[in-house]
């Protein structure tokens, strides 16, 4: 495994060595990241302005309101929609975190005749894409009587090879002294699992979570099939339904998608360091 | 046997576990943990990919039974000049797009990774659009691309006095303007993941080149960027695969008529969407899938190709 250290400070800083060249480069690289965060500060910008003020194109609102969020707000339909999206995400997660863990640890730490080809079967789903399985999943739902419920939102992503593949390959670098020692005190082969092995990889399932709940909050296209009723939509799938009906109310669709920007910008500012050693991690590791 | 043992009585239960060797014991356990997630696999994963090709073989509108037509659908997308325009759509965004982002996100984290003042906030700025919703930006990329005097760039360019451009609107400049937004959308996470990988070549090779008198340059083109390849592969595929498939950004920025004006920026999954829930021609919808399938798993073998051979 390769030692990530993300925030690892490789050579002093130097200040006699300083050139010109750095300069410029250091500038050029803040410069870039401010037009990539842009969209995103002018999205607030635009949200906080009147009708009257959007077009006027500066990037601080003249008198910034919260108005819009009020009113976007009143409707009762956002709110609704961010909760389906925390159940959904929040639900879909806890069953990624336990299953792929679960099913990692087996493939890693027991020996059984047919332990190989289960593994490759599970990361055979990964060639299949979710394009491909959506028509079926679609006429399934609609025998089933999933269709427009919350369960036939969530039901495809309760489990995932990814997850699965990430959580295996950190379950073989737990030593299997450990668990023998706890198999030895008397823990059943669940209990190992759960209190013995899990807290040593809690790096991974963080990262394992954070993906998970992101995917699943910022999913569009299933949620988008699958449901029909306005009272299921998620976020997503409720912004986009709202900003088409506001024809050219731009300061309207813009609050509507900064309430839906807003939370992983939250979760990101509060657990950034975790977010991003995940997604090398993971990165590394696929 | 063994699922029997556990579901027995509870008297006769302990007696029979007991019984079993400790190696067998954990077999049983094995299994009693796969149950679940083999259904899971079976029913959720593997049962509807056959029934795709199935259905790929069908005339089906959902309300009449199936009829099994052969090779009908194949045959009628081979021939539906649409098809082809999607095709190319798709990937004219995965041709030109994945080249442009990969090569300015290396470039950003070659640089950056050298920069200690303000490294993690300048990494943040890069890294923020990752995390946003995609169909959320969608929206605020349509707004930007618009006309004076609401869009952000006609805005400017008017204040230059340079022409105003139609963006959206124009079956040229559409499928680029969307194409931006995609690129914008995922560069943070490829930045990131070369950081990651310009991080795990060891410090000693660098050290061992500058002995020997290499330059930047030729430090560059000898270690950093052969010892980069597994690094830059995983992005080809992973930004190939993203472009493939690509749908949210382009069903929200055109969702007055989604993939146009005149399908010029339709990407094949939309197509798939379209003729599946809005025509419900299944079996038409179940084809186009098929061959999506085929040419993701066509990316993915020439990464596995490429990496073996190295």
């Amino acid at each position: 495994m390769t030692t990530i250290a993300a925030d690892a400070v490789p050579q002093p800083l130097k200040f006699g060595r300083i050139r010109p060249g750095q300069i410029l480069i250091w500038t050029l690289l803040l410069l870039g990241g401010l037009l990539m965060v842009m969209p995103i500060l002018y999205m607030f910008s635009t949200s906080l302005k009147t009708a009257s003020q959007v077009y006027d194109l500066r990037l601080i609102p003249a008198a910034p309101t919260f108005d819009n969020y009020i009113k976007v707000l009143s409707d009762g339909n956002f709110l609704r929609w961010f909760g389906n999206s925390t159940f959904i995400a929040t639900t879909v997660t806890l069953s990624n975190v336990f299953f792929d863990s679960l099913v990692g640890y087996t493939l890693a730490k027991f020996e059984f005749r047919g332990r190989y080809f289960i593994f490759l079967a599970i990361l055979s789903t990964l060639m299949i894409p979710t394009e491909m399985l959506v028509i079926p999943w679609y006429l399934m739902s609609s025998q089933l009587h999933w269709l427009d419920s919350y369960w036939g939102i969530m039901f495809p992503g309760m489990m995932t090879a990814f997850g699965t593949f990430l959580m295996k390959q950190f379950f073989e670098t737990v030593p299997d002294d450990f668990l023998e020692a706890a198999r030895i005190d008397g823990l059943n082969e669940f209990q190992i699992w759960w209190k013995v092995a899990m807290p040593l990889v809690a790096p991974a399932l963080s990262a394992l979570a954070i993906f998970t709940f992101l995917g699943n909050w910022t999913a569009f296209f299933w949620p988008l099939i699958v449901t029909t009723s306005r009272e299921l939509y998620t976020l997503p799938v409720g912004l986009s339904s709202f900003s088409d009906a506001q024809d050219t109310r731009w300061e309207m669709i813009m609050t509507g998608a900064a309430l839906a920007t807003i939370p992983t910008l939250v979760v990101f500012l509060v657990l950034q360091r975790f977010i991003v050693r995940g997604v090398m991690l993971a990165g590394l590791k696929g | 046997m063994a699922q029997g043992a556990i579901t027995d009585g509870t008297a006769s239960k302990g007696r029979v576990w007991d019984r079993f060797s400790i190696r067998t014991k954990r077999v049983i356990w094995a299994w009693a943990f796969l149950a679940l997630p083999i259904i899971f696999y079976g029913w959720i994963r593997f049962y509807p990919t056959f029934q795709a090709f199935w259905i790929s073989f069908t005339d089906w509108d959902i309300l009449k039974p199936a009829q099994f037509v052969g090779l009908e659908n194949y045959d009628k997308l081979v021939h539906d000049p649409q098809f082809w325009k999607v095709f190319r759509n798709t990937f004219t965004y995965l041709i030109v797009g994945t080249p442009i982002s990969l090569v300015i996100a290396f470039l950003v984290a070659y640089y950056l990774d050298r920069v200690r003042f303000m490294h993690g906030f300048i990494r943040a700025l890069y890294f923020l659009p990752f995390l946003t919703t995609a169909a959320a930006l969608a929206w605020v990329w349509r707004w930007i691309y618009q006309p004076v005097p609401v869009g952000l760039i006609n805005g400017l360019l008017s204040q230059f006095g340079i022409p105003q451009q139609p963006f959206l609107k124009s079956t040229t400049q559409g499928l680029p303007a969307i194409m931006v937004t995609a690129i914008w959308a995922g560069l943070g996470f490829q930045v990131i993941i070369f950081l990651a990988g310009l991080r795990a070549i060891p410090s000693t090779y660098y050290e061992a080149a500058r002995i020997d008198g290499l330059g930047e340059g030729a430090i560059l083109r000898k270690i950093t960027l052969p010892l980069l390849k597994p690094t830059t592969v995983f992005l080809v595929v992973f930004s190939s695969i993203g472009f493939l498939r690509i749908f949210d950004s382009v069903y929200n920025m055109t969702s007055n008529d989604p993939g146009g004006p005149l399908g010029s920026t339709k990407p094949i999954v939309l197509m798939i969407y379209q003729t599946a829930f809005s025509s419900f021609d299944m079996g038409y919808a179940a084809a186009q899938t098929v061959v999506l399938f085929t040419i993701l798993l066509i990316v993915s073998l020439l990464q596995l190709f490429v990496l073996r051979n190295r």
